[in-house]
């Protein structure tokens, strides 16, 4: 199909609907974006493919379908900058690696500073970046509106944009077809998606995970690798296993197909605005994360109603366009805004979770190393920081105290 | 032409003037923007987004999936449905080859929201809303009607005037009841939690240029029901067949809506297909106005009422028939005739309006939204509300406190939705403690449905005339583009789940949200899996339910109210004098101000800030700290209190004096820090900084409350009953020993770190000797009411010694200089007192105090922890930038580089004669005297590095 | 957005409060004897079920008092609120869903 809102046609043929089997070397618990792609690479990178992926609904239907698909690495710290790094670069090769269109465009992304202390903090983190040799530079206000001539840049706006930090590898790509990508290729080296499986309880023999009792009957495996989101604590209690994770509704939503105006990312941490214009021409955006804890997959109005808010100071052109639909994800957030990947006190039991807002573009770059780790019995070098002890010892990655930027 | 001269909900006595694709037309008042083009013979509007393929109107209202137009004038708006743009004078629009387009200019609408709380919301004024509210309007409760037309009726407005009078008195009698809110033009669009309801009201758009100025455009209304009635009507489904998308097929509904509302008449050789009962009516209706009517229908076994009043108005019936395709380009000219079920082509018959019906779809989404179960009806060959859950009525169903009633809930007849809404009413009431009874349904018609419809999502695509494969122009989404074929290829591609479908193909994502594609494109889905669709379920109906601009959610918080903008009570002074300004949190600041040079034109930062700290560290200077959060602290257990939040020791604190505090998380991390000035044994008035008072509040009302209620504190803020002045300079005792003759100002009398009592110009302030500069520093406090009097008193007291007013810019110079930190700048969250050098401010003493556990972690405990330190340029004129790298090496050739820490705060210093900064640096400490280098966007600086306090480091200033 | 009832005040709308995570979490007796992993389950480490959940919320832009309540996390129906200091009450019901 052609015409301007046209995106490449899927393959014919996607994946099996294969019957569990009573047995696999690894169970993967989660169809999303990370499961799929924890799966994948335990094929590729270490030649596994007796592996399920158990998924409790239809494949990359929770967090990897309601987020707002924004790639970047430009992270403060030198462990977040690395293992998101890591996976901009296997982005920057996944449409040729899975053979699929997953549209990853690397349009660039902004980072606006609205405050004398949003520019130190930006200047810092550029600097980092390109310390780290992540691609960083700072650009003025004339500069953003050069990037995005849409963004206002009136120094009479409540929080005048005083500048930006601008990752010109960063974009955006279509998260369906990542996840669906990562499926396809799973599914072609053997390993079985296994939908409608929801995990009633694991089962642990003398400190060992052996097997993963499901809707779909019980399995025994010699590896359990979690990575359900923000249903983790839910299934780590089920081996008495509390995390330091809380559940947030997190709302996204998009606008009508609209002619381009937008040419970039543009995201404002201190006015609460994320935004991209998708490829099809719709305006898709993220709001603040609703504080109560919640897995109802939806949040509240207000916070939405405060997000327009924010995006009409920013982008007055945007007045008139509509909100067509909006939806909720169910965010996994830490202490210090950084995932937790790696062992766990249970043997054969590998945690990836608390991703926060930052899972998607963390994709492919987690897969890898959570399928090194869940393969070696040992974190990447990548994910090595990233451990549940690091709350013990105080040896926290915080992204969040540091006023990074988060999404 | 084909506007009827007679008939309709127009005004024919004004004409209005229009412009759609670049031509003049005329309508009337009560005509929609499709009405209008239907009346002027338009039948094409848009062109399909991806395909190219003309469109024309499939609908009359919000499930249309066609007609969609940009609006041009009075202002642009994109992405509009014909069907739902109220014409007015002036118009210009024009159809959209499905992508909108957003103005350049900026949007002259006003937007706000109302709240309203209501025992009993009422959605949809059709027959059984008009009942359900009447209902509960006569049982004296408070009642809101919502609809998004702009008369009441519903349904009825597409009936030759069925029950007009009864609506019209139902209405007044409404309107005329208090505690009664009717909203018309008002679109309940979203459900959440506990009767939460949002509706999008439309108050000017129909006035077109003629809307008030001064009116808000649209009203987002917030809605708290006790109670909430769903009587939102249900949307005809068409029956997807060849070329089902050409200009000219229209829902069967829509075509008798078209003829009895607007009096058009929107094809002269009208074929009416449809697998059930409810088109007759409209195939009746058009035919007695004068359109030539075929029906074709799947069924063999007519309704004998129906068989007989074809005959009577002389319809050709094909029982047994469906339609495969069209003919056409620009509007339909013919359609292809098959048996049904036997298959085998037929027939063409011409025509020039195509009106379809495949059943109704149950308007479903604010229910699914509460929560409410589904459950598919095979003979309906719809999901309905499940009955029976808590709350549920008996006609209706519902979850808590949601009911549905009428075709909402799949009632068919007109009966059973007057029934059902009065029912439904006294129901929900009854659940309030109302006793109420039903009114009383007016008379209608007998129930005229004798035949069950067949549910039937698509002809089969092996009927085609010339049996070529016709599946890839059946259209399930017409936006989309999408047709049968791509459902096929999505479960030939392994897709097992709906969502998974919709997403492979795009379907149900389009302005219609898959209005009347969703159920089709699930019912295909099932076939083509051969499972039951009621197992297979639909997409998730998300909010909104139809769309709404983003300026009416922003409202009225934009601009200015986007976020209160504070001032201190001095800041007229400060605009006066020409202060520039810096946002800190919600406060303007002023950061300096700028004099006129001897050119003309104004000081530079840089010249300012020189000025400014020289008359700090050499005569006097003044500025306005009021911004400083105040928290007063009382009870005989403040000491105590405050001896569990801070790292030192407060209760020891006698009163009269000031002590400098720091505060950490329970994570051992500066929070903030300030100062403590004892009031009295039971009284302490605490500063914040100016962007964390309200958090510090928050944090000490929720210990106080929750981890110690039996400390016996109060808590309050009083950040803007203070006005604070610091009076910084050597010069300082002489200016506040003018305002202030009664005070001995005296270092012996009057010593650091203490305070007093005394009255400035009359008023009584709280003079504290604290310094932020290091420099003899007297921070004046009063009660806010009098703060610009008593600057005004300082800064004419302080002209025979040059008083010089300064802004943050100046502070933090004259702060780092000293070495202060500023939490939130000099640290981030990841910083402890001990790293900012500060062990003498944590208490050894103490059992307990918040965060002192964490002190004693592994992390806490590495020798090497990032320290704060003092930086100086080895080239002292080179400024470091603020987030500038320290390395140990200028080698960065080899990536990733070790980086040591950062730059805090860097500045160009009068007193020190060059520039400096603050760093947090690994182990900076231990490197004292080292060499590092700052990188700063690829500049590599030397420099050197010395303890934080680079000015005064003996402190012999502070007294004067 | 939740219409939560306030002990003190009656029922406001979620906009007027601010959360404040999981309820009857206890600061330690002792710290100085808790080992640096106790000290961390208490700092940071929640429970995060599905379904009903003693948490904290405070009245923020109201009576500024802090109460508890059991809100299923699923359904975000509220259970129960109560004052701080009052028990959590038994509840006939388990998780909605």
């Amino acid at each position: 199909m052609t015409g301007p809102t046209a995106v490449p046609e899927h393959p014919e043929f996607l994946w099996r609907n294969p019957e569990p089997k009573p047995f696999y070397d690894i169970v993967v618990v989660g169809g999303g974006g990370h499961g799929l792609a924890t799966a994948y690479y335990l094929a590729r990178n270490h030649g596994i493919t007796n592996v399920a992926v158990l998924e409790k609904g239809w494949l990359a239907g929770g967090n990897m379908a309601r987020n707002t698909t924004i790639i970047r690495s430009n992270y403060l710290w030198d462990e977040s900058s690395a293992i998101y790094e890591h996976s901009l670069k296997l982005w920057e090769g996944l449409e040729e690696d899975l053979g699929y269109p997953i549209l990853f465009s690397q349009r660039g992304v902004l980072n606006l500073a609205h405050s004398l202390q949003d520019v130190r903090d930006s200047v810092r983190r550029v600097n980092a970046n390109r310390l780290n040799g992540v691609d960083a530079e700072w650009v003025d206000a004339a500069g953003v509106k050069e990037l995005c001539p849409i963004v206002n840049i009136s120094p009479d706006v409540r929080y005048p944009v005083l500048g930006a930090t601008y990752q010109p590898r960063g974009g955006i790509a279509k998260h369906d077809y990542v996840a669906w990508g990562f499926a396809r290729r799973a599914d072609e080296l053997g390993i079985d998606l296994i939908q409608n499986c929801a995990v009633t309880g694991l089962d642990v023999i003398g400190g060992k995970v052996v097997g993963v009792r499901t809707t779909r009957g019980d399995i025994a495996t010699g590896k359990v690798a979690l990575a359900a989101a923000g249903h983790s604590s839910v299934l780590a209690s089920m081996v008495g296993l509390r995390l330091p994770i809380q559940s947030h509704p997190l709302q996204g939503l998009v606008s009508e197909l609209l002619e381009p105006v937008h040419p970039t990312v543009v995201m404002s941490n201190a006015v609460h605005v994320y935004v991209s214009q998708a490829h099809k021409g719709e305006l898709v955006m993220g709001a603040g994360i609703d504080s109560f804890n919640g897995y109802g997959q939806r949040g509240a109005f207000h916070i939405i109603e405060r997000q327009m808010s924010a995006a009409l100071e920013l982008f007055p052109i945007f007045a008139r366009a509509h909100l067509l639909r909006t939806w909720a994800g169910i965010v996994d957030t830490t202490p210090d805004a950084s995932p937790i990947v790696g062992l766990t006190p249970i043997e054969n039991l590998y945690l990836n979770c608390g991703w926060g807002t930052g899972g998607f573009k963390a994709t492919p770059g987690v897969g890898w190393c959570f399928a090194h780790t869940v393969a070696h019995d040992k974190p990447h070098p990548y994910n090595a920081p990233f451990t549940l002890e690091r709350f013990t010892s105080g040896a926290l990655v915080d992204e969040h105290g540091a006023a990074a930027v988060a999404h | 032409m084909t506007r009827l001269p007679t008939g309709g909900l127009i005004d024919r006595t004004t004409v209005l003037s229009f412009t759609f694709d670049g031509r003049p037309y005329a309508g009337h008042p009560g005509d929609t923007l499709a009405s209008a083009l239907l009346a002027n013979g338009v039948h094409r509007v848009a062109t399909s987004v991806n395909r190219g393929r003309p469109r024309g109107i499939m609908a009359a209202g919000v499930e249309e999936a066609s007609a969609l137009v940009q609006l041009e004038a009075p202002f642009p708006e994109p992405m509009l449905s014909a069907t739902t743009i109220e014409l007015y004078e002036g118009l210009v629009a024009r159809g959209l080859p499905g992508r909108g387009t957003l103005a350049d200019r900026p949007d002259p609408g006003r937007y706000d929201a109302m709240h309203v709380h209501c025992d009993v919301l009422v959605v949809g004024a059709g027959p059984a809303g008009l009942m359900a509210a009447l209902t509960a309007a006569r049982a004296g409760s408070r009642v809101a009607l919502v609809d998004d037309q702009p008369m009441v009726g519903g349904s009825l407005l597409g009936t030759r005037g069925e029950l007009s009078d009864w609506s019209a008195s139902v209405l007044a009698e409404l309107t005329s009841t208090p505690e009664v809110l009717v909203l018309s033009r008002t679109t309940a669009f979203g459900y959440y939690d506990d009767g939460f309801v949002l509706a999008l009201q439309k108050r000017t758009d129909h006035l077109g240029a003629a809307a008030p100025d001064n009116a808000a455009r649209q009203r987002i209304w917030r809605i708290r029901a006790k109670q909430v009635i769903l009587a939102t009507g249900a949307h005809e489904r068409p029956v997807v067949f060849a070329d089902n998308d050409r200009p000219g097929v229209m829902l069967a509904q829509a075509g008798r809506t078209y003829l009895n509302r607007y009096g058009v008449l929107a094809g002269n050789r009208i074929v009416v297909f449809t697998t059930n009962d409810s088109a007759y009516v409209a195939a009746v209706e058009l035919a007695e106005a004068g359109a030539e009517v075929t029906v074709v229908d799947p069924r063999t076994d007519l309704a004998p009422f129906w068989a007989a009043e074809c005959a009577r108005v002389g319809i050709a019936v094909r029982p047994g028939h469906l339609v495969t395709g069209t003919t056409g380009e620009e509007r339909v000219t013919g359609v292809h005739l098959a048996a049904y079920p036997s298959g085998g082509a037929s027939a063409t018959v011409h025509c020039d309006l195509l009106l379809v019906s495949g059943g109704w779809n149950p308007t479903v989404h604010l229910f699914s939204q509460a929560g409410g179960k589904l459950e598919y009806d095979a003979e309906l060959g719809a999901f309905l509300p499940v009955a029976g859950l808590p709350g549920a009525g008996v006609l209706g169903a519902g979850v808590l406190g949601v009911r549905v009633s009428g075709a909402a809930a799949g009632a068919v007849s007109l009966a059973d939705c007057l029934a059902g809404g009065a029912a439904e009413a006294v129901a929900a009431l009854s659940d309030l403690g109302v006793a109420a009874r039903p009114v009383a349904s007016p008379p209608v018609g007998t129930d005229r449905v004798e035949t069950a419809g067949l549910v039937l999502w698509a002809a089969p695509v092996e009927i085609s005339l010339d049996g070529s494969d016709l599946s890839d122009t059946r259209f399930v989404d017409l936006q989309r583009d999408a047709t049968v074929s791509d459902v096929l290829r999505a479960t030939g591609a392994g897709l097992r789940s709906v969502e998974h479908v919709k997403r492979y193909t795009t379907i149900g994502t389009a302005h219609d949200q898959g209005k009347t594609s969703g159920l089709i494109a699930s019912g295909i889905t099932a076939d083509a899996l051969g499972v039951d669709i009621a197992d297979l379920g639909t997409t998730t109906f998300r909010p909104p339910y139809t769309s709404v601009s983003f300026a009416a959610l922003a409202g009225r918080d934009r601009g200015a109210i986007f976020d209160p903008v504070r001032v201190t009570a001095i800041h007229p002074w400060h605009i006066e004098h020409g202060a520039q300004f810096e946002d800190v949190g919600q406060w303007k600041r002023p950061l300096c101000y700028p004099r006129r040079t001897a050119s003309g034109g104004l000081e530079d930062l840089p010249a300012v800030v020189a000025r400014e700290t020289r008359a700090a560290r050499t005569g006097v200077a003044m500025m306005d700290g009021s911004t400083l959060g105040k928290i007063n602290v009382q009870g005989v257990d403040a000491g105590e209190f405050l001896d569990r939040i801070y790292t030192n020791i407060i209760s020891t604190l006698k009163p009269g004096f000031v002590r400098y505090a720091v505060m950490c998380g329970m994570d051992g991390m500066i929070l903030d820090d300030g100062t403590v000035m004892r009031v009295a044994d039971t009284e302490f008035v605490l500063t914040t900084t100016t962007g964390n008072a309200a958090k510090v509040l928050d944090w000490l009302e929720e210990l106080a409350q929750t981890e110690w209620p039996d400390l016996r504190v109060h808590l309050t803020s009083v950040t803007e009953q203070w006005a604070t002045i610091p009076v910084v300079g050597p010069l300082s005792r002489q200016v506040i020993a003018a305002v202030a003759p009664a005070l001995d100002v005296s270092n012996e009398a009057f010593g650091f770190m203490t305070w007093r009592s005394a009255k400035i110009v009359g008023i009584e302030a709280r003079i504290c000797r604290i310094s932020f500069s290091g420099e003899l520093a007297y921070e004046v406090n009063v009660p806010s009411w009098y703060g610009i009097a008593v600057w005004q008193a300082l800064f004419d007291a302080g002209q025979p010694y040059g008083i010089t007013p300064y802004g943050t810019e100046t502070m933090h110079v004259l702060r780092a200089e000293k070495g202060y930190p500023i939490i939130g700048q000099d640290t981030d969250g990841t910083v402890t007192p001990q790293d900012l050098g500060m062990s003498w401010v944590v208490s050894k003493k103490k059992l307990d105090f918040v965060g002192k556990r964490s002190f004693s972690r592994t992390e806490n405990q590495r020798p090497d922890r990032k320290h704060l330190v003092g930086l100086l340029p080895v080239d002292r004129s080179v400024l470091l930038d603020e987030g500038a790298q320290v390395l140990a090496d200028d080698d960065v050739s080899q990536l990733p580089v070790a980086m040591l820490g950062h730059v805090t705060s860097s500045y160009r210093s009068v007193a020190l004669g060059g520039t400096f900064g603050l760093a947090l640096v690994r182990s900076g400490r231990d490197r004292i005297g080292e060499r590092l280098f700052a990188w700063q966007d690829g500049e590599v600086v030397p420099v050197t590095v010395t303890g934080p306090v680079l000015y005064d480091q003996e402190g012999a200033r502070r007294d004067g | 957005m939740q219409l939560i009832s306030c002990p003190w005040c009656g029922p406001r709308e979620e906009a007027e409060y601010h959360y404040g995570g999981q309820a009857h979490v206890a600061y330690p007796h002792e710290v100085g004897a808790l080992s640096d992993a106790d000290w961390a389950h208490y700092l940071f480490f929640r429970d995060n079920p599905r379904g009903p959940f003693a948490e904290r919320w405070v009245h923020a832009a109201g009576c500024r008092r802090w109460f508890n309540a059991v809100r299923d996390t699923g359904t975000h129906e509220i259970l129960a609120v109560y004052r701080i200091g009052e028990p959590q009450p038994e509840l006939g019901r388990q998780a909605s869903r």
